[in-house]
C-alpha cells in the first residue's frame, strides 16, 4: 500500500463514526468496499497505462486534511460571491468546499420539480431514490472514485424530472477556500429522466489564499431516453489547486449529452470522462480545452463505449502549453461487434509555445465491426511564422499577435458551447487568459473575505 | 522617403539578392519587373521586415531611419505597407477584430487612445466602399474562404485604412480577372497622394494599364539591371526578358 493511501486510511479509520455521522446512511454503504479497493491496489504511477503525465502517489502524498467534521467556512458565498460569468439569469447555486448553499433568489427561474440540492440532505430525506444512482455508474475500482467513496460526506443532487425542460440555464459555482491545506471529496449526481431538458454550468475556483487545496470529484450522470443535457465545465483555480474529477455518463436511447470541460488556469488538472451508450440514437459530443503556462499540468482521459446502434461521438480536444507545462490526452472509443452504424469522430490538437513544454497525446478508436464511420487524429504544432508575420505587416505586436491566434486556435471550442452569453463570456476570458492576466473572475469578492 | 543602398539577403543560406539600389521619392510610382526567381518578392518580404530572410549586408533608410534596425510592426507604424502575394489566412480571427486590432497598435504607437466603436465602423464603412468590399466579410475571418479577388480586395482594403506612406504591392493583379484588377487598380489610384509612395511588383503589364508607374526597374538576379519610365514596361511586355539578358552579355 502507498503511503499517500495510507494517511487516507488512518484518517477514515480515526474518524470513521464523525465521517459517517455528518453524512447519510447511503454514502456510508460504500465506504467499507472503497476501503478495500484502496488496501489492496496501488495507486498509478506515473508512466503506466492512461496515466502518462501525472503520478497519483505523489499527489496524493501530498500532508492534506480532511474537514471530518465540516466545520463552514466564515462567510456565505452566497451573500458576497458575484461572479461575471456568464452575466444571464441563471438558476445560480453554490458549493463551498463541499457544503451546498443557495440564494433567496435561486430557485426562481427553476421550474417546478426540479431537484437541486445537497446529495447527504437527499440521501437522508429519499434514501430508496439516491441508492438507485449513487456508485451504480462509477467504478469502484477507479482509484480516484474508491478515494472519494471512502472520504466523501456530500456533494450535489440534481434531478430533472420526466419531461420537464429547465429553460434557463443552472449554474454551481463550486469554491475551494479556506487557509489550511485540504482535500475535498465531492460526489455529484445528476438524473436526467426521460425527455427532461437542461443546460448546465460548473465553475471551480479557489479563494486566493496560498493553501494547497486538493478536490476529488465524481460525476455520475445518468440520461434517460430522450433526455438532453448540456454539461459545461470552467475551471479557474489557482497555482495551488488541484483537481482530480472522473465522469461517469450512461446514455439511454435518442438522448443527447454536451460535455465541454475547459480548464482555463489552474495547478494540476486530471478529467476523466467514462461515457457509454446504453440505448440506440444516442448522441454524445464531448469537447475540451486545456489552457498550460508555467509548470501547470492538465491531463485528460476519455473512454466512450458504443454498444448500441446508430449512437454518434464527436470528440474534440484541444491544448495550448506554453513554458514548462505538460498536458496529456488519452481518449479511447470503442465500437462493439455487434453494435452497427455507430459514428465516432475523434480529435486532439495542440499548439505548443515552447521548447520545454510538452504535450502526450494518444488518441484510440477500437472498432469490432464494419459498418461505423470513424476517425481519429491528433496534432501537434506551433504558431504558424507566416501568419504571426502578415499580422505584424499590419502594426500587430508580436505578442498580440501570438495573442490572438491562440485565442483563434480555441475558437472552435468555444464555439460549441450552446449558453446565450457565455460564449461571449468565454472569449472574454480567454483572451485573458492568453494576455497573461490573473485568474479569478474579477467581479468576485470572494478572495479577500474568505480567508 | 526610401533609400535601398547595396542591399544583400538571404534565404536558408541561399543569397537571394545581391546588392540592390533603389530610390523612392514621395509622390513617385515604381514598378518592379523581372522574371521569375529574380527576387522580386524576396524585397518586398526583406522591405516588410520577414525575420525569415537576414539582410547579410547594405541599408535601408526610410525618412532618414534605419529600417532594417525595425521589427515589421514598427515599420508598419512608421508607413510600410505590404501587399501580400498570397495573402494569409487566419482561421478564428475575425477581420474585425483584426483591423481594430491593426487600427489601435497604430494610434497607440503615435500616443493616440483607441479609437471609438463608432468611430472604428465608420472608418470600415468608407474605406470597404474603395475596393467594394462586401460587408459580410467583415465578420469572417481574416481572408478564410475568401476568393482570389476578395483577397487582393481586402490588402487594398487594408492599406486604405492603416495609409502607408509606402505601398509594396507584391504580384497584386496574380490571380484577379479583369473586373477584379480594374477594382484593384482603381482602388490603388484613389489612395495615391503627392506624400505617398508605391512599389508595384508585376510580372505583366497588364497591371501597369491601370496603375501608371513613373519609373520601371528590372530586377535580374538580385539587383536592379535596368531603369526608365514607363515606355520599359511596353518593351519587355512585347520582347520578353531575354534582351535584357543579352544586354547583360549573359547570353
Amino acid at each position: 500500500m502507498d503511503n499517500a493511501v495510507k494517511q487516507y486510511i488512518d484518517l477514515y479509520e480515526h474518524n470513521a463514526d464523525t465521517i459517517d455521522a455528518n453524512s447519510a446512511p447511503v454514502l456510508n454503504a460504500s465506504r467499507r468496499e472503497a476501503l478495500s479497493v484502496l488496501r489492496h491496489n496501488d495507486l498509478p504511477r506515473k508512466g503506466s497505462e492512461n496515466y502518462e503525465i501525472i503520478d497519483l502517489p505523489e499527489i496524493l502524498g501530498f500532508d492534506y486534511g480532511v474537514n471530518v467534521n465540516r466545520i463552514p467556512l466564515p462567510v456565505n458565498p452566497a451573500e458576497s460571491f458575484h461572479c461575471g460569468i456568464p452575466r444571464i439569469a441563471t438558476s445560480l447555486f453554490f458549493i463551498v468546499n463541499d457544503r451546498f448553499a443557495e440564494t433567496p433568489e435561486s430557485r426562481r427561474l427553476l421550474p417546478p420539480g426540479v431537484e437541486i440540492c445537497s446529495l447527504r440532505q437527499k440521501a437522508l430525506d429519499d434514501p430508496e431514490l439516491v441508492k438507485k444512482y449513487y456508485n451504480t455508474l462509477a467504478n469502484g475500482e477507479n482509484p480516484l472514485v474508491a478515494l472519494s467513496s471512502l472520504l466523501a460526506q456530500d456533494g450535489l443532487w440534481i434531478r430533472v424530472p420526466k419531461g420537464v425542460k429547465v429553460e434557463n440555464p443552472v449554474q454551481i459555482i463550486n469554491i475551494l477556500g479556506g487557509a489550511d491545506n485540504m482535500l475535498t471529496p465531492l460526489k455529484v449526481v445528476i438524473v436526467m429522466e426521460e425527455f427532461s431538458e437542461m443546460r448546465m454550468l460548473l465553475c471551480d475556483h479557489t479563494s486566493r489564499s496560498n493553501s494547497n487545496q486538493q478536490l476529488l470529484q465524481t460525476f455520475e450522470v445518468y440520461c434517460a431516453p430522450g433526455a438532453h443535457l448540456d454539461l459545461y465545465g470552467l475551471e479557474e483555480t489557482s497555482e495551488t489547486t488541484r483537481r482530480l474529477s472522473t465522469l461517469w455518463l450512461r446514455q439511454e436511447e435518442g438522448s443527447a449529452v454536451v460535455v465541454d470541460g475547459m480548464t482555463i488556469y489552474n495547478g494540476l488538472t486530471r478529467n476523466e470522462y467514462h461515457c457509454k451508450f446504453a440505448g440506440n440514437d444516442a448522441e454524445l459530443r464531448l469537447y475540451g480545452m486545456g489552457i498550460a503556462d508555467a509548470d501547470r499540468l492538465i491531463d485528460v482521459y476519455s473512454n466512450v463505449e458504443h454498444n448500441c446502434d446508430r449512437c454518434l461521438t464527436d470528440e474534440l480536444f484541444k491544448f495550448s502549453v506554453d513554458d514548462c507545462a505538460r498536458c496529456g490526452f488519452t481518449g479511447l472509443v470503442k465500437v462493439a461487434h455487434n453494435a452497427v452504424k455507430n459514428e465516432a469522430y475523434q480529435s486532439n490538437r495542440n499548439l505548443i509555445g515552447s521548447n520545454e513544454a510538452r504535450m502526450f497525446s494518444k488518441p484510440q478508436l477500437e472498432i469490432y465491426n464494419d459498418d461505423v464511420k470513424c476517425s481519429h487524429g491528433s496534432a501537434t504544432g506551433q504558431l504558424d511564422e507566416l501568419q504571426l508575420f502578415y499580422m505584424r505587416t499590419r502594426g500587430l505586436s508580436e505578442q498580440e499577435a501570438r495573442m490572438l491566434l491562440k485565442q483563434a486556435f480555441m475558437a472552435d471550442v468555444i464555439d460549441k458551447v450552446r449558453i446565450p452569453g457565455l460564449k461571449e463570456r468565454l472569449t472574454h476570458i480567454v483572451e485573458r487568459r492568453f494576455a497573461g492576466e490573473t485568474a479569478g473572475c474579477q467581479d468576485c469578492q470572494l478572495d479577500c473575505e474568505i480567508h | 522617403m526610401l533609400k535601398v543602398s547595396d542591399l544583400h539577403a538571404e534565404i536558408n543560406g541561399k543569397e537571394i539578392l545581391k546588392g540592390l539600389n533603389l530610390e523612392v521619392r514621395p509622390g513617385e510610382v515604381h514598378a518592379i519587373m523581372g522574371p521569375n526567381g529574380s527576387g522580386k518578392s524576396t524585397l518586398s518580404m526583406v522591405l516588410a521586415g520577414n525575420p525569415a530572410y537576414t539582410v547579410t549586408g547594405g541599408s535601408v533608410e526610410f525618412y532618414g531611419k534605419d529600417l532594417l534596425a525595425m521589427p515589421p510592426e514598427i515599420r508598419s507604424h512608421e508607413g510600410v505597407f505590404l501587399g501580400f502575394q498570397y495573402p494569409v489566412e487566419i482561421p478564428g480571427v475575425s477581420m474585425m477584430n483584426f483591423m481594430r486590432a491593426a487600427v489601435n497598435a497604430k494610434r497607440k504607437y503615435f500616443g493616440e487612445g483607441p479609437m471609438s466603436a463608432a468611430e472604428f465602423l465608420k472608418l470600415m464603412r468608407e474605406k470597404r466602399s474603395i475596393v467594394e468590399l462586401d460587408n459580410k466579410l467583415a465578420s469572417r475571418s481574416v481572408n478564410e474562404g475568401f476568393s482570389g479577388g476578395e483577397k487582393k480586395r481586402n490588402e487594398i482594403f487594408q492599406m486604405a485604412v492603416l495609409e502607408p506612406r509606402l505601398s509594396i504591392l507584391d504580384e497584386t493583379d496574380s490571380g484577379l480577372d479583369i473586373d477584379a484588377l480594374r477594382i484593384v487598380a482603381e482602388g490603388v489610384n484613389k489612395l495615391k497622394t503627392a506624400n505617398n509612395a508605391t512599389i508595384v511588383i508585376t510580372h505583366y503589364q497588364r497591371l501597369l494599364d491601370y496603375i501608371k508607374p513613373d519609373i520601371v526597374h528590372i530586377l535580374y538576379k538580385g539587383r536592379i539591371v535596368k531603369t526608365a519610365g514607363p515606355e520599359l514596361a511596353l518593351e519587355l511586355e512585347e520582347r520578353g526578358y531575354d534582351w535584357v539578358k543579352r544586354e547583360l552579355g549573359e547570353e
